[in-house]
């Protein structure tokens, strides 16, 4: 039980609003003592780990080129780019863009996307020049919540469909598991239950993207009346 | 062989020099300890497999005690910088116009045709990259290509690159480092056999007497556990284990496919509502400069909640049919 002591700690790190970097490694390091390991152990376990997913981290390699692109207008680019679409409204924006990044995802085509190379640079700003151009200059709360909204259908697009494509790393997971247990099944036949939920997911989550646009032109109706 | 650790070789550099140009941006109130946080990244990028892995774990613990204590400094414009910069943008607006969105195509498209072409490619006998981080290797590549072109296009320097990624870390700051040591959280719980103690935790106190009391517990202990390890892989093993294939499977007689792949989306659902998978949570609420650290959470809570409810559904309707 002594080993649950590191999830408290993140629960109560993460609530209390500790620096999460220093809650996690907190609890890295208590964990491993709970566990019966000494601190010199601990700290190169950790160490140990941090070094081998040191790939995760890669993902910031992009920043010079989209801080560069970025300098030069970027962000004014893409927003110029909406305003030439009479109807655009920033609902309709995201659904297409869900749309498209759920379809590459499964096909397999992960690397479409992602926060760093197409929300902040082409998405967010896009998403706010809609409804800049239908309402005008917007309050920083209603910035942030299209910016959140762009960040958010990036993210559940991508979740809901990756499962589609037959060689995605989850599929692989799956298998293994199951053929450890005697049972073996074809990717495909996993496959194909993940499009139940991707359907659903595009429809939910296309509702409340439909839903934002009215609830913008309301707050909008609010502001400027 | 082209591996990761080219790659690595070029993220070091990168954070190298982050380092150097923040310990030379007068206008960062913290100065020394950003130079030093980017120092250690750079460090362990470039070093991380020549040190030793005690080493390793002193450097991380550095790092969380700079973040943690005081935190890093973020530089600021002066007014003059600030009008210098739009009228940069305005000059290259007007010159370049829509070609400048080709180099941001670039890096998605490389990282794409590399990962289908590279991954087999052979040279000598050998593979010239390693197959199994073909998209990674070849994202590196497409920066460099994307680089290359949007240099003389834009026509400016070297150096303004790496002065706007030092400005974008400066945005992002220490938490561009957390979902790195949430991995490595990951793997020393992993170590401590936490999963296993959660997991017979939840299979012996929580009883299940139906097909849908037994969907609906695995579906909800998939994304419990999904939030409380951050990673749906991580709860996979330990639910399906310890819920989806004695109950679903062996005593109700589901189909294990749709058990499985029903159950993996619902620990998605977990991992969208949980700061813990802080690279698609909190990272992108850094970089995209919202004041509330969990506002992307609270965006995707609906969604995750109403798809969570439907899993159990289609897993309860379609488990048992096929």
């Amino acid at each position: 039980m002594l080993t649950l002591a590191g999830i408290a700690i993140i629960a109560i790190g993460f609530v209390a609003g500790f620096n999460p970097l220093l809650v996690v490694t907190v609890a890295a390091v208590l964990t491993g003592l709970a566990a019966g390991l000494s601190l010199h152990d601990v700290i190169s376990a950790l160490g140990k780990a941090f070094n081998d997913n040191r790939y995760v981290s890669m993902v910031w390699l992009v920043l010079p080129v989209i801080g560069l692109l970025e300098r030069a207008g970027l962000q004014d680019r893409a927003r110029a780019l909406i305003n030439r679409l009479a109807n655009a409204t920033t609902g309709r924006l995201l659904i297409a863009y869900f749309f498209l990044r759920q379809m590459a995802a499964a096909l397999g085509l992960t690397s479409l996307g992602g926060q760093a190379q197409m929300v902040r640079p082409l998405i967010a700003p896009m998403a706010e020049a809609a409804s800049e151009a239908r309402f005008g200059p917007l309050p920083e709360p209603v910035r942030h919540q299209i910016r959140a909204h762009a960040a958010a259908t990036d993210n559940i697009a991508l979740f809901f469909g990756e499962d589609i494509f037959i060689a995605m790393a989850s599929i692989l997971l799956i298998r293994g598991f199951l053929a450890g247990y005697g049972i073996e099944v074809e990717p495909f036949a996993l496959s194909v239950w993940a499009i139940p939920t991707a359907v659903v997911a595009l429809l939910v989550h296309g509702v409340r993207l439909w839903h934002l646009d009215r609830h913008m032109a309301r707050t909008m109706q609010a502001v400027n009346p | 062989m082209i591996t990761l650790s080219y790659v690595y070789l070029l993220g070091g550099a990168l954070f190298a020099a982050v380092a150097i140009l923040s310990g030379l941006d007068p206008s960062n109130p913290k100065r020394a300890r950003t130079t030093a946080f980017w120092g250690l990244m750079a460090m362990s990028l470039l070093l991380g497999d020549r040190i030793s892995d005690f080493g390793n774990g002193l450097i991380v613990l550095a790092m969380a005690l700079l973040a943690g204590t005081g935190g890093l400094g973020k530089g600021t414009l002066t007014p003059e910088a600030e009008a210098d910069r739009q009228a940069f943008r305005q000059d290259r607006g007007a010159r370049i116009g829509n070609w400048l969105l080709a180099p941001a195509l670039i890096v998605p498209a490389t990282a794409l045709t590399g990962t289908l072409l590279l991954k087999d490619l052979m040279v000598g006998g050998v593979h010239l990259v390693d197959p199994k981080q073909a998209t990674l290797i070849s994202m590196a590549f497409g920066v460099l290509l994307a680089l290359a072109v949007a240099l003389p296009l834009i026509r400016t320097t070297p150096l303004v690159p790496l002065q706007e990624a030092r400005r974008l870390l400066d945005t992002v700051g220490w938490s561009a480092i957390l979902p790195q040591a949430l991995a490595a959280l990951g793997a020393v719980f992993a170590l401590a056999g936490v999963g296993k103690v959660i997991g017979d935790l939840t299979t012996t106190y929580i009883p299940a007497h139906s097909p849908l009391a037994a969907a609906a517990l695995y579906c909800c202990g998939m994304a419990g556990f999904t939030i409380l390890m951050g990673n749906a892989f991580a709860a996979f093993p330990i639910m399906t284990a310890g819920i989806g294939l004695p109950l679903m499977v062996m005593q109700f007689g589901g189909n294990p496919a749709v058990v499985c792949a029903i159950g993996m989306l619902s620990g998605f659902c977990g991992t969208l509502m949980t700061p813990m998978a802080a690279n698609f949570n909190l990272v992108p609420a850094a970089l995209l400069e919202l004041p509330d650290r969990y506002s992307v959470i609270k965006v995707q809570a609906p969604t995750a909640l109403i798809l969570l409810a439907a899993n159990i559904v289609l897993m309860t309707l379609f488990a048992f049919k096929v």
